[in-house]
């Protein structure tokens, strides 16, 4: 066999890699086409995004975007991104040229939204960042868990069960009792999740769709049988906005991140423990050797079973935490199924973050963006039916789960019950 | 450290792993632990390391008795194994894998990994391992994966390590590696239990040997008065001799030709690269290779289950490169998969499902759309009888079944018609004496009736055993090809090229 | 070569079927009777919890037998309530056997359903026995459709079908809303998300109307036995059902035989898809006329505990669905009679999966129950 027989043949061997990077060019000059036709905004109209609002400490002037020459920019970048992806060396840009041309679509889209209009940027960050808390603290709570190799379905029960505690204990003891009923009753819905799937080595998907079951069964219950005679039980205080001195002030980035509710400072310290846990201490080293290779860890003095216990009930506690948000943490009252989903929304947020904290978070904004931009844009009268709008952030979740954008590797043993000898 | 056994009994259910065992351990030597597949070795030596707790008998460490509750405490007791089957995790380092349990600790559990990789290195320098605490475990060949299991259980300062089938990986070059550094270990003081089914191994390298049978110590004895006969009676409990009954084979036509294949696997790395090969009628060529050079991907771009990239693949004057893997099938090509639980048969079916699961939709069994099961029922009953799969009804799950009679089942599946083609991999791997003896004359039966039949193993013996033609692959290539007719194929010289050396850069 | 006319002895006696062990009766009568006794039991704790006193209980549970055993009125809603449990739990139960854990049947009802009520009522003027099959047909096709895409995705891409069904489920709620406001669907005159009516002749009759024309049980009993059957045919007698359950007991060992799994992941979830459509369809020809938002009514959710309670057997999912439809026929009168709440079935429910799910611990509760096991293992 010749040097120059294998040249020519290896041209010709077709790669998964290179068959992505032509999908994802294709669809960036789809998206260009979008922008050119669909979205395309009058001459003349311009978009006015508001920075500040007016009584800030610092006032920022609005930023007046021309429509026309916006989206005609943009739609030229997406189409340069898309060929890039023909060209040669275009597989080591896909994943770039992907998330850089989703950017730009929405930049474009919020541009033609807005046209002859305006629309408060900080507003919808801020609600961005609001709306990404039970979505992080839900995907940070199937991150402890998978880790450890359980996978939870359940995620959704436990934010029900801690949004439905929140509210019942919250009106009997205060915010603060609520809270912390909140987050044991997470952490017990965690520990029998634990015990159905390690001790008694139920199906893991099927065990959380029964806590869901169960959850969704017991609080609507109690909601009917209950809240609706003595309504004193289902009117918790919520818990305030603390505004940090200085930092709060800063412009866009203040109101974001530094002037929330104690949801918003929880999620992002948790997300910051539990990064420094599981990849820089002895605990969380041998919580991932137990989800990649629990026999292994057990040969060498792990006890895996008690591993997987703490670490599913640590996850119930996360979601517990995140479930009183939707009461101590926004309305202060429960209602029947009122976490629509979120925490699967969650979980699709740690598969997209890479089962890591960090990641979880970062895809929690994207989907609280999402989630956030459809509430504006109800206000901004486009003419796309709320209901699909509605749906974006479903859909997003299919093509995230669906390994469309980057595909991660899961611990190894996620989702096998691990039986001793 | 002298450890001593007495009296171990180990039921699992109905069966009786181990029975009444008494064995001695001793530091400074190297115990030979002989028997066949099943003989409950492995099972012992998981109640010596604390893995299991046995139903009766006593361990004494010392002379004092030990019990041990969980694996940790076998560890602390100075008694560490190296499992057949890595215990690795290979997304870890090599410093991770090694220092997993026992953590060099900072303030607020910190894990102080610098410490680790410095006390990797120290054990590395001892005993001479040369084994890198940065790597990813995933990305080392497993000649140095195995160091660094014995680096654990080294770190744990043991004095006692039991190395479960520790060749079964390696080359013969890294074979004679590994035991410099058994002979070290023992210099060290350590006691080593050698576990294996290989004779001439245990009579090169062990100070005493113990054999068992059925799960009891049927002989011990010194190595330097045994010879492999002797030990071979006793493993098995009659006399045996190892080599495959053959005639020297006849080639005819080319039935496989596969020529620049290159077959991908899932993360776009080559496992197979630009190969060519033949496989005549009734000829036996065997693969040999160490684990991991792109075998498995071969076996399945040739059966259909893994896309070829490029090149192509002709099966007796048939371009066969995207056929499916039905079509190959009823062209006449057979495969008995390498791993017969993961994906040679379906456990909880019965033996009459099994033996139809790719045939079920052909003559004679379908019938429409649905399946004629009396015609299936009997068909099986028949393939039992003719392949001596023993078991009391068609109608049990073939789960059930020993693993000798569920690989007898698999091959009868493959067997038992018109075929061209015979693909093994691994065919005899985990199965008892018998069983592979028999299989073995069904793949020489095969031949002899005129089909191609191509062997993949990573057991050298195997390979020297069947093979009328060796090839060796290495890094996805076909690196060297040896004539074994009447066995002669220089086993040095494929040991080289299975570590990837050609012939002119040997020496 | 298989010359099969010569069966001798030692064949005659392989081909002898052997009798049901102990352990085979135990998962399959006394598991699931020991799981819905405890679900009761449970059931009652959480209604003491609740504050309802020992009286109220008692009332209950009378009126939860009354309402779905105690008269001919009781047993017809029993049977109306299964029918589409039944239904959409087949469609379920062969996912399971295939391997493959589809939440999504809610959704399923709901388009199945919305479909066979815009195909009834935009051929009315077609003849009953043309229309009311057909109508039954579009649901069945447009439930199995939209199965499809979670398993066109899971054998594309191996995306989880338990998220992916799950979100179908959400997108298909939004779906629902879009489509009632839509006017060539919206009755006429009303601001409220609601479908214009199936025309009679693309309803399933009622059976009992010549005893009262109050009973409401409909034809779509007959629909439920036919496919009690056709699954049941199509599980154990066909070939695509050969490689359905070979793929769901080992996906590797089906490639390795040459079935394409991902042909097999589409085919059952379409079946599935379709059985869960029949059900939507068979409930809005058959009880509620018209279709409105969450017209499912957690047909979807139940049909889970259902598919799990049988077992995922056509005849097991079929005794589980009947006795479902009872516990929701009771529940009804419960709230009716003794003011409890009916989401207390749900509990009940969730608690009767458990213990089906989990017999280890239904053992562990009842260890006097069962014969001693001998614990599993074997030599590695």
């Amino acid at each position: 066999m010749s040097a120059v027989t294998t040249d020519t043949t290896s041209e010709k061997i077709a790669t998964g890699k290179a068959r992505q990077a032509r999908i994802v060019g294709g669809v960036l000059i789809a998206l260009a086409l979008l922008v050119l036709f669909v979205l395309d905004v009058g001459a003349g109209q311009v978009a006015t995004f508001k920075l500040s609002r007016p009584r800030d400490a610092i006032v920022l002037g609005d930023l007046v975007v021309p429509g026309q020459p916006f989206n005609l920019v943009a739609a030229a970048l997406l189409a340069f991104l898309g060929v890039r992806q023909f060209l040669r060396g275009g597989v080591r840009w896909t994943s770039i040229s992907l998330g850089v041309g989703l950017a730009i679509l929405v930049m474009a889209f919020l541009v033609w939204a807005t046209a002859d209009k305006s629309f408060s940027l900080t507003g919808m960050l801020q609600a961005t960042m609001v709306r990404a808390v039970p979505i992080a603290l839900g995907g940070l709570a199937g991150v402890l868990c998978e880790r450890v190799a359980v996978v939870n379905i359940a995620i959704e029960g436990m934010l029900l069960a801690g949004a439905f505690t929140g509210a019942l204990i919250g009106s009997l003891l205060g915010g603060w009792g609520g809270l912390v009923a909140a987050v044991l009753v997470g952490g017990s819905f965690g520990l029998i999740l634990a015990a159905l799937v390690v001790t008694f080595r139920m199906d893991q998907i099927i065990a959380g769709v029964v806590i869901n079951l169960f959850v969704l069964g017991l609080t609507s219950y109690v909601s009917s049988q209950v809240f609706a005679e003595v309504r004193s039980l289902n009117n918790a205080p919520v818990f305030r906005a603390w505004k940090i001195p200085l930092l709060g002030d800063i412009p866009v980035i203040g109101p974001m991140l530094f002037n929330q509710n104690l949801f918003v400072y929880g999620a992002l310290i948790l997300v910051a423990v539990a990064t420094y846990y599981l990849f820089h201490t002895k605990g969380g080293l041998r919580a991932r050797a137990v989800g990649e290779h629990p026999r292994a860890a057990d040969t060498l003095g792990v006890d895996v079973y008690w591993t997987r216990y703490v670490h599913v009930t640590l996850g119930g506690m996360v979601a517990g935490f995140g479930g009183a948000w939707f009461t101590l943490g926004s309305v202060g009252r429960f209602d029947e199924n009122m976490t629509g989903g979120r925490g699967f929304i969650g979980l699709a947020a740690m598969i997209f973050g890479r089962w890591h904290p960090v990641g979880a978070l970062s895809a929690a904004l994207i989907f609280g963006f999402a989630d956030s931009l459809q509430q504006k844009l109800a206000l901004l009268n486009t003419p796309i039916p709320s209901e699909f709008l509605a749906m974006a952030p479903y859909i997003a979740t299919i093509i995230v789960v669906a390994g469309l954008i980057g595909k991660a590797r899961a611990p190894a043993a996620d989702g096998k019950p691990y039986v001793k000898e | 450290m002298d450890v001593e056994l007495r009296g171990i009994t180990k039921r699992f259910g109905s069966v009786v792993a181990n029975d009444g065992v008494n064995l001695t351990i001793r530091g400074g030597e190297v115990l030979g632990l002989l028997g066949e597949n099943g003989a409950g070795k492995s099972t012992m030596m998981n109640i010596l390391s604390g893995l299991y707790s046995p139903d009766e008998g006593e361990i004494l460490i010392d002379g004092k008795p030990v019990v041990f509750q969980g694996p940790g405490d076998g560890i602390e007791a100075g008694i560490g194994m190296v499992h057949q089957h890595f215990m690795l995790v290979p997304v870890f380092t090599v410093a991770e894998n090694v220092v997993l349990g026992v953590e060099p600790t900072g303030r607020l559990g910190y894990l102080d990994l610098k410490r680790a990789r410095a006390q990797v290195d120290e054990i590395n320098q001892l005993y001479g391992l040369h084994v890198p605490a940065d790597t990813l475990i995933e990305d080392l060949p497993v000649g140095i994966q195995q160091r660094v299991e014995i680096l654990k259980v080294l770190f744990r300062q043991a004095d006692v390590l039991i190395l479960d089938e520790p060749t079964a990986v390696l080359t013969p070059q890294e074979v004679e590696e590994f035991f410099g550094i058994v002979r070290s270990l023992k210099e060290a003081g350590k006691a080593i239990v050698f576990i294996t089914h290989k004779l001439h191994e245990i009579l090169e390298v062990s100070d005493r040997v113990s054999v068992m049978r059925q799960g009891r110590i049927v002989g011990e004895g010194d190595p330097k008065t045994l010879t492999e006969a002797d030990l071979a009676e006793m493993m098995v409990g009659r006399p045996v001799s190892f080599t495959v009954d053959k005639t020297v084979a006849e080639p005819g036509r080319p039935m496989l030709e596969v020529s620049d294949l290159v077959v991908l696997r899932d993360n776009d790395e080559i496992a197979v690269d630009h190969l060519n090969m033949v496989v005549k009628s009734g000829e036996v060529v065997g693969i040999a290779g160490v684990q991991g050079n792109g075998q498995s991907a071969l076996v399945e771009a040739i059966t259909g289950l893994a896309r070829a990239a490029s090149g192509k693949i002709v099966f007796d004057g048939k371009d066969i490169t995207h056929f499916s893997v039905r079509q190959r099938h009823s062209e006449g090509m057979a495969h008995i998969p390498e791993d017969r639980h993961k994906s040679g048969m379906v456990s909880s079916f019965t033996i009459a499902e099994n033996m139809v699961l790719n045939s079920y939709y052909e003559k004679p069994y379908s019938k429409g759309m649905a399946i004629d099961w009396p015609t299936v029922h009997k068909t099986a009953a028949k393939y039992c009888v003719d392949f001596d799969v023993r078991t009391p009804s068609v109608f049990l799950p073939a789960g059930n079944l020993s693993g000798g009679n569920q690989q007898k089942m698999v091959v009868a599946r493959e067997l038992e018609r018109q075929t061209k083609l015979v693909i093994a991999s691994q065919p005899t791997r985990g199965l008892d004496v018998g069983s592979i003896e028999y299989i073995h004359s069904r793949l020489i039966e095969a031949r002899d009736e005129g089909d191609g039949v191509l062997i993949v193993s990573s057991e050298l013996d195997e390979i020297m055993g069947l093979s009328d033609r060796i090839l060796v692959m290495f890094d996805g290539r076909i690196v060297a090809e040896f004539d074994n007719t009447g066995g002669k194929a220089d086993r040095n010289a494929i040991g080289l090229a299975m570590a990837g050396a050609t012939e002119g850069a040997a020496a | 070569m298989s010359d099969l006319s010569s069966i001798n002895e030692q064949m005659r006696s392989l081909l002898a079927r052997t009798a049901r062990g102990r352990s085979e009766f135990e998962d399959l009568v006394v598991v699931p009777v020991f799981a819905v006794v405890v679900a009761l039991i449970f059931g009652m704790l959480v209604m003491l919890a609740t504050g309802v006193d020992i009286a109220t209980i008692g009332k209950s549970f009378v009126a939860l037998a009354k309402g779905s055993l105690g008269s001919v009125n009781a047993l017809s809603e029993t049977l109306t309530a299964a029918i589409p449990l039944v239904l959409a739990g087949l469609g379920l139960g062969l996912g399971f056997r295939a391997g493959l854990f589809n939440i999504g049947a809610e959704g399923q009802v709901l388009l199945g359903g919305t479909a066979a009520v815009i195909f009834g009522f935009t051929f009315h003027s077609l003849p009953f026995a043309v229309l009311m099959p057909l109508s039954l047909l579009a649901g069945a096709i447009v439930g199995g459709l939209y199965a499809a895409i979670a398993g066109a995705l899971k054998a594309a891409t191996g995306a989880h079908e338990v998220i992916t069904t799950i979100m179908l489920n959400l997108i298909s709620f939004k779906l629902l809303d879009y489509l009632l406001r839509q006017p060539y669907i919206q009755k006429e005159g009303r601001a409220d998300p609601i479908s214009k009516s199936v025309p009679d002749a693309a309803q399933l009759p009622r059976l009992l109307d010549w005893l009262d024309p109050n009973l409401r049980l409909h034809a779509g009993l007959f629909v439920m036995l036919a496919a009690v059957v056709l699954v049941w045919w199509i599980l154990f007698r066909s070939k695509i059902g050969f490689a359905f359950r070979a793929s769901g007991e080992n996906p590797h060992a089906a490639r390795y035989a040459g079935m394409k799994s991902g042909l097999v992941i589409v085919a059952a979830m379409g079946t599935a898809g379709a059985l869960a459509g029949l059900a939507g369809a068979s409930q809005v020809l058959g009880v509620l006329g018209r279709a409105s938002p969450g017209f499912s009514a957690d047909i979807g959710f139940d049909a889970i505990a259902v598919a799990l309670l049988g077992r995922s057997h056509p005849l097991g999912i079929l005794f589980a669905g009947i006795l479902f439809g009872g516990l929701e026929a009771g529940g009804r009168q419960m709230q009716v009679d003794a003011g409890v709440s009916i989401d207390l079935i749900a509990i009940i429910q969730a608690l009767i999966i458990v213990f089906i799910a989990a017999p280890l611990l239904v053992r562990a509760i009842f260890p006097w129950g069962f014969a001693r096991k001998s614990k599993g293992g074997s030599e590695v």
